[in-house]
């Protein structure tokens, strides 16, 4: 059994209450802070212990808390994005569910570092539980003092309001929920000015992602090199919720050392292959990440190993394919959802992800041709230039297949069917 | 016409708001629960409400997928279609729904009791296949589940009267 540092309190059947919480050394890390630390202190302490966004594009959290200046203007705003759109991905709903208070510090500890006075999440509709547990479990920190005017006597000040969204998934992008929480229609906004400088209602605002959040506690209490060496790998950093779903016996959020192998992931800890069926594909961080075929079954999974290998770790939401899924029908499935979820904004976006959709709709139902690979991926290509990171992760899946299946393509290009669904 | 406790209790909220739009989606949530879904009268409403232009408002209503701009039944049930409720048999559950109900995609029964939207990833991939009713998540499901579920509703719906829909939970 590894090292649970985000999940010591989680139980099967409830949450943890705020006495657990700080039972288990919650609070402590803010408490002392408030007393021995300045700001400064903390960011440096963030930056040194290495911890990466967990929301997905793996940045580096002290490093961006530090781009608010210190003659930035007030309010300054942190916001915890536990919007989770990404298919595969539910780990920051069970955080929230096992430990609402570790969100709650980590928010705190996020706040005082950048100096900000507000807190808001920012939480999908599909949340509404978790969004209630949290309003309740912020109602009960500011009687004990941890939220609202100067708090545990500090001269420190700190609100947290719960933002419900209306529901779609580029409201995770950080840009386009900034224009979401301002009663804008979400379409995503191109830096500069970044939102550490000019955020919300301009003002300069830090965004993390719940599993970021969570982390930051732990690594104020136990300190950076203790959390450095809760991974496996060197590169690596902190223990990561694997959240593993597909055809696994066990599909459910693991909380593992960053690092640890795929395979030991799926075998040991999400019970191995459903009917003993073969391992075929991975998509390892959610539905923007390019497949990990068979080649990589033992690649150690953090973000540094996935990046050498050409592939990115995501959110760590390892959605499991077996010999028997259709990787067409799979990417196909995949383009649907971005095709539907699109903004619209911008041109290669909206236009060729349904042409990508469309070509892989013709090659699973037997209408493909041997130049629709060449179409793919010069269309693939125009993805890059579009307004967003949405596009260009809308091609991961596409540009994956490619590589790494080429041969499942050419079966249904050549057979003018899906081999798949052969004696069904 | 929205009931004055209704109108009084949302713009207590907005007055003491520090960034009234912040409230946009709030607001058309608590209007739409009242209406069932947001007619053109409740977006006027909701612009005087909020102090924004109902266009604004627009932009909003046809961009996320929990506010209805056009009527929908008692229940609305999302079904999801991404990738693992897919491979768990999404197509399957989707036919026998379609079936069950009389209804396709996108459809609302003539009685005003289920309505059939397709809906993404909903975060519940480890209890796939999944789908929401009112917001409230049901996993695993299986045919023979979906039917009780069906059932279980249509009792209710007798029972109780509109507009008193089950608060979400899980
Ligand atoms: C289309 C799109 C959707 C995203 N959705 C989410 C999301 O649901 N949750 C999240 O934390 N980050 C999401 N992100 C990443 C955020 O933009 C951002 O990098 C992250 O919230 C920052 O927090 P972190 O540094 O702690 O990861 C998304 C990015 C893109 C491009
Ligand atoms: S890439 Fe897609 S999601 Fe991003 S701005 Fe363009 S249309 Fe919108
Ligand atoms: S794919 Fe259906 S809940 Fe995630």
């Amino acid at each position: 059994m590894y090292p649970q540092v985000l999940f010591q309190n989680r139980k099967p059947d409830r949450i943890a209450t705020l006495e657990e919480y700080r039972k288990s050394g919650g609070y402590e890390a803010i408490t002392e802070s408030l007393k021995n630390r300045s700001h400064k202190d903390i960011q440096e302490i963030l930056l040194e212990s290495d911890l990466l966004g967990r929301g997905g594009a793996a940045f580096p959290a002290g490093r961006k808390i530090m781009t608010v200046s210190d003659d930035a203007p007030y309010p300054r705003y942190v916001i915890c994005n536990a919007d989770e759109m990404e298919p595969g991905t539910f780990k920051d709903r069970v955080l929230i569910h096992a430990d609402p208070h570790m969100l709650i510090e980590g928010m705190l500890i996020a706040g005082y570092a950048a100096r900000a006075e507000k807190g808001i999440i920012f939480i999908r509709p599909e949340y509404e539980n978790a969004a209630r547990i949290l309003e309740r479990e912020i109602g009960l920190a500011e009687e004990a003092g941890f939220l609202g005017e100067n708090i545990l006597g500090s001269d420190y000040s700190f609100s947290i309001d719960v933002h419900r969204s209306g529901g779609r998934y580029i409201c995770g992008e950080v840009t386009a929920q900034l224009n979401a929480l301002e009663g804008k229609r979400p379409n995503p906004k191109q830096p500069p000015p970044y939102p550490t400088e000019k955020g919300l209602w301009g003002k300069p605002t830090v965004t993390q992602n719940v599993e970021t959040l969570c982390c930051m506690p732990h690594i104020l209490r136990n300190g950076a090199q203790w959390f450095k060496d809760l991974a496996l790998t060197e590169a690596g950093a902190g223990t990561k919720i694997y959240c593993v779903s597909g055809k696994v016996n066990r599909p459910g959020c693991y909380e593992l050392p960053m690092g640890v192998k795929l395979s030991e992931i799926i075998e040991e800890h999400a019970g191995g292959m459903k009917n003993g069926a073969e391992f075929k594909a991975c998509l390892p961080g959610g539905a923007s990440t390019r497949f990990l075929s068979r080649e990589h079954y033992h690649i150690p999974m953090d973000f540094n190993s996935l990046r050498e290998a050409g592939h990115r770790l995501g959110t760590a939401a390892i959605m499991v394919f077996d010999e028997d899924t259709c990787m067409v029908a799979a990417t196909l499935n995949l383009l649907e959802f971005f095709a539907r979820e699109s903004c619209g904004w911008c041109t290669p976006c909206r236009e060729g992800v349904p042409y990508l959709k469309d070509l892989m709709w013709r090659i699973e139902h037997g209408q493909g041709e041997e130049k629709f690979l060449s179409m793919l991926r010069k269309q693939s290509k125009y993805l890059w230039i579009s307004y967003c990171a949405f596009a260009p992760g809308a091609m991961s899946p596409v540009e994956g297949l490619l590589n790494d299946f080429e041969d499942e393509v050419m079966a249904h290009i050549r057979q003018k069917r899906c081999p798949f669904k052969g004696g069904e | 016409m929205l009931p004055t406790e209704i109108k009084e209790s949302l713009t207590r909220r907005i007055e003491t708001a520090s960034h009234p739009p912040e409230l946009a989606v709030d607001v058309m949530f608590a209007i739409q629960d009242h209406y069932g879904w947001l007619t053109d009268e409740a977006m006027e409403e909701a612009g005087a409400i909020l102090g924004m232009d109902p266009l604004k408002l627009e932009e909003l209503a046809t961009f996320y997928t929990f506010l209805y701009r056009e009527p929908v039944g008692k229940y609305v049930i999302h079904l999801c279609d991404s990738v693992i409720c897919w491979m768990d048999g999404y197509e399957s559950l989707r036919d026998h729904i379609a079936r069950k109900l009389g209804i396709g995609m996108g459809e609302t029964t003539p009685d005003g009791l289920f309505t059939l939207l397709p809906v993404c990833c909903i975060g519940y991939c480890d209890r796939s296949p999944a789908m929401l009713i009112n917001k409230k998540v049901y996993g695993f499901l299986t045919p023979e589940k979906i039917d009780a579920i069906f059932e279980k509703l249509r009792t209710e719906a007798q029972s109780t009267e509109r507009g008193t829909a089950e608060a979400p939970h899980e």
